[in-house]
């Protein structure tokens, strides 16, 4: 549920720029978000069509690119997705530490008209 | 027809929550406040972890601000042990944000100690969201399970100490606390992991003698 503002936002920050480009209308917003972000993709989509009625994003398609998180061994420096109930590199069996990979979010581009 | 052209921008989206939080720690800091970002699921001690370590805080001035869906209960019984506590209820929603601690420390009589913000029962969302803390304070306890670390890293990862509470049950509970251990280290390798029972009030001497350390760097 705490996605709302943050979809206000986001629709907010697409404008500025679409504006800046003296577009007519926002045609899609594509988006990067970590699993790991605190922001739920689904739920963001959700509250998109509502919030961005009469705004330049009105028409817009909202297309969400999702980052699994990963760990990085801390034996062999590998990157890797965690298995349920366990923090084990797969590659070498040592121990994977948390990355920021998986906690990005961020608008990654506008397309407009 | 006009034809569509694609705008390259890759910006964070700016977080109000992160902004807010930064301005609120910068002020609790230059009023001598030292705040704690108290986290766990529901029923895990968060409310008697407080008041264990508010005793054993005498002579330093302690507030709490009481987090909860609905109800205050919680606020009630700190008040009626003395300690200047106020309540939110965030009507349904499943963390606290900044912008809500910023308005609530408006209406404590702030002076110099340390501000317990006690955040809603969830081992999710609250670990989320910075909100103005100096460091965060998660309780987790022998009757949830040794698995939490594994379910729910992100807690995990970003407190900067860990009470495990309720250990006068470990002998009526299957607790694996070496696979416990493993999964906090995995995540963590920093916090401190504290043994302790709010109903005993064994441990919390090294509680309060970490947070006074703490406090005395800010």
């Amino acid at each position: 549920m705490h996605e709302y503002p943050i979809t206000q936002h986001i629709i907010e920050m697409a404008e500025k720029y679409a504006k800046e480009q003296g577009a007519s209308s926002v045609e899609a917003i594509n988006l990067v978000v970590g699993d790991y972000s605190g922001y739920v993709g689904e739920s963001i989509n959700l509250y998109f069509d509502i919030i961005a009625e009469g705004t330049l994003c009105e028409r817009a398609k909202l297309n969400i690119e999702r980052v699994k998180p990963k760990l990085k061994c801390t034996s062999c420096g590998e990157y890797f997705e965690r298995r349920p109930f366990s923090f084990e590199c797969p590659y070498c069996k040592g121990e994977g530490e948390p990355t920021e990979i998986g906690k990005e979010f961020y608008l990654k581009s506008i397309e407009i008209k | 027809m006009e034809e569509t052209k694609e705008i390259e921008i890759m910006e964070a989206v700016y977080d109000k929550n992160d902004e807010v939080a930064a301005q609120t720690k910068d002020s609790f800091t230059k009023k001598g406040i030292f705040a704690v970002n108290v986290m766990g699921a529901p029923g895990v001690g968060k409310t008697s972890s407080l008041v264990q370590i508010i005793k054993g805080l005498s002579g330093i001035t302690s507030y709490v601000i009481e987090g909860d869906i609905e109800a205050d209960f919680d606020t009630k019984l700190l008040q009626s042990l003395g300690v200047d506590a106020i309540q939110i209820n965030t009507g349904g929603a499943c963390h606290l944000d900044s912008p809500l601690i910023e308005k609530a420390a408006g209406e404590l009589p702030l002076k110099p100690g340390v501000l317990f913000i006690e955040n809603i029962g969830n081992l999710v969302c609250p670990a989320e969201f910075q909100i103005g803390e100096h460091v965060k304070m998660l309780i987790s306890t022998v009757t949830e399970g040794s698995d939490k670390p594994y379910k729910y890293p992100l807690a995990f990862e970003k407190a900067d100490i860990i009470l495990l509470n309720k250990c006068d049950l470990i002998p009526y509970v299957d607790f694996d606390e070496e696979f416990f251990l493993k999964g906090v280290r995995a995540q963590n390798k920093t916090a401190p992991v504290i043994k302790v029972s709010a109903k005993s009030g064994e441990g919390y001497e090294e509680v309060v003698k970490w947070i006074k350390e703490k406090k005395e760097t800010l």
